[in-house]
């Protein structure tokens, strides 16, 4: 299993997937963060990432669709996926693998941002007293590194489903919108308003903003853990059906 | 027994791709999986290989069952599949060294380079997969395939894309591994069977039509043996007709040359000697026609094809 996740990430360094998505999250919230007005931070005057972490999700349902959409479309289509899975290696051990090379990916992408979190320290006037909300942003990291691998086992679950990287994307691109955010919207229909709180509790977004604001509230993680086993489980279901 | 296919069948929707087919290879035979295309090869490749299950029946590797515990009998295997399909962005030795650790292979580097040089990809081994021509490539589905010494080798149309002079290396590869090694390979090709397998399985239409040696399949399925032969003189015909072993016969051009039909080929031998001493004449030649194993096939697996 260990091989063919090193396989991943070699693969992802040789092509320019790795490059691409890591370069293309760091400038779009950089340039949200920093540069434009209407959200950027030193605009704002407050010493938090907050626009940084709105905007996440959103980045992320592109680019993790990207990055995952080929996990195993390409393999299906070039026929690949029959050498791997006669090796002796079992079902889960690849999705695992493919599964945490992807989510590897994401967290390699977000990991420059924490120099967005030591500079807006370093702009606040008296950064020990008035600096950034430590535990408000550390919970958003968390937050965003779980919610990316919920985005990620959608992403492989996708790719599992059909052997065009195009479908695998747009269903994942798909999946990804519906489960972070539909949920707040459905809650807003009149007809199943009275049910709001449980509605919105299905959705990404509600326990995304819990964990933001630095209460790492269990319900919250095992939300996180049992979405992401889930779309696991159903990527294993798919990928072993070629047994029926 | 090496592989051992027992009632196997495997229906997709409502066509029967393999119909109860039985057989059994033991160790250190070299197997030819003839048939037309469609007949089953493929599919029942697939199932020993553990990539899909059977509908009914059962298959083992080594004694060991391929559903019950497939990651041992994925280990014994060696498994070059239909297409050859290959990781085409990655360099030779970079996949092969690949397939080694995940096969679970000790010694990695050394093992690669050994078998690097045993498929001759020495001056291709830092060359990506995808710039490799047609035989090239199948030279390194078969590297993965050997890479573990696996106890079983399971080739779907190994020799596809071969020129003359690489086809024979090929074939001589595979005698050499098959003497140690079980193999199973399927092929469209019938002088590559007669070339290199002792045992010949023709499967049509999901059914195993023929299972016999490759020297033997021949004579089994023709009642009448033909032989051609020739004296040093010419020889009356009418004494032919003295022998009741001789069925038919004919002269060829002259009366030295004849085409004899027998049904028991050692009687009707005797009895050309016996011919020849009546003349004071010998015998210059004397071959028993075979029938080619392509006649064979073809009149094993006609049928009618709906277009």
């Amino acid at each position: 299993m260990f091989t063919i996740f090193k396989k991943e990430i070699r693969s992802f360094l040789s092509s320019l997937i790795a490059y691409m998505t890591i370069a293309v999250f760091l400038l779009v919230t950089g340039l949200f963060t920093w540069i434009f007005k209407e959200t950027s931070v030193p605009a704002s005057g407050y010493a938090n990432l907050d626009p940084l972490f709105a905007l996440a999700p959103w980045i992320f349902i592109f680019l993790v669709s990207a990055i995952t959409m080929r996990s195993f479309s390409e393999e299906k289509k070039a026929g690949t996926i029959e050498t791997l899975t006669t090796k002796a290696v079992s079902d889960l051990g690849i999705i695992l693998a493919k599964y945490l090379a992807n989510l590897t990916l994401v967290v390699f992408a977000i990991l420059p941002t924490l120099i967005y979190y030591y500079s807006v320290n370093k702009l606040a006037i008296n950064p020990e007293e008035t600096g950034i909300d430590r535990g408000a942003t550390l919970g958003s990291y968390i937050g965003l590194v779980l919610l990316g691998a919920v985005y990620v086992a959608i992403g492989t679950f996708a790719s599992a489903v059909s052997e065009n990287q195009i479908v695998s994307f747009l269903l994942s691109m798909f999946l990804c919108f519906i489960f972070f955010i539909a949920f707040d919207f459905f809650s807003e229909i009149p007809l199943i308003k009275s049910t709001e709180l449980t509605t919105e509790w299905l959705g990404i977004n509600f326990h995304y903003r819990s964990i933001s604001k630095g209460i790492l509230d269990t319900r919250d993680i095992v939300y996180f853990l049992s979405l992401s086993t889930l779309f696991l489980g159903l990527t294993k279901f798919v990928f072993s059906s070629r047994k029926w | 027994m090496s592989i051992q296919v027992n009632n196997l069948s495997k229906n997709y929707g409502t066509q029967k791709a393999i119909d109860s087919i039985n057989f059994e290879i033991p160790a250190g035979q070299i197997v030819g999986f003839l048939g037309p295309n469609g007949a089953g090869k493929s599919t029942t490749m697939k199932i020993l290989t553990g990539f899909i299950p059977p509908s009914s029946g059962s298959a083992s590797i080594c004694g060991i069952d391929v559903e019950e515990n497939p990651l041992k009998t994925k280990g014994l295997i060696g498994y070059l599949p239909e297409h050859n399909p290959l990781y085409l962005d990655m360099y030779v030795k970079e996949y092969l060294n690949f397939m080694a650790e995940i096969q679970g292979v000790k010694k990695i580097k050394q093992r690669t380079s050994e078998i690097i040089e045993i498929t001759g990809l020495q001056l291709e081994k830092r060359k990506k997969i995808g710039q490799l021509s047609k035989g090239y490539r199948q030279r390194v589905g078969l590297a993965q395939a050997l890479i573990h010494d696996p106890q079983v080798l399971i080739l779907d149309e190994p020799t596809s894309g071969f020129d003359p002079n690489q086809l024979s290396d090929i074939r001589e590869l595979i005698k050499k591994i098959g003497k140690e090694k079980t193999v199973l390979l399927s092929t469209h090709i019938m002088q590559e069977v007669e070339a290199i397998c002792e045992r010949v399985i023709v499967i049509d239409l999901g059914k195993i039509v023929a299972d016999a040696k490759t020297t033997e399949i021949g004579q089994s399925n023709s009642k009448e043996i033909v032989i051609h032969v020739e004296f040093s003189e010419n020889i009356n015909p009418n004494a032919m007709k003295e022998y009741a072993e001789i069925i038919s016969f004919e002269p060829n051009e002259n009366s030295k040359k004849f085409k004899v039909k027998t049904a028991n080929s050692t009687a009707c031998k005797i009895a050309l000697n016996k011919i020849a001493a009546n003349h004071n004449a010998y015998i210059l030649e004397q071959n028993e026609e075979k029938q080619s194993l392509e006649q064979i096939f073809k009149s094993l697996t006609h049928h009618v094809h709906h277009i």
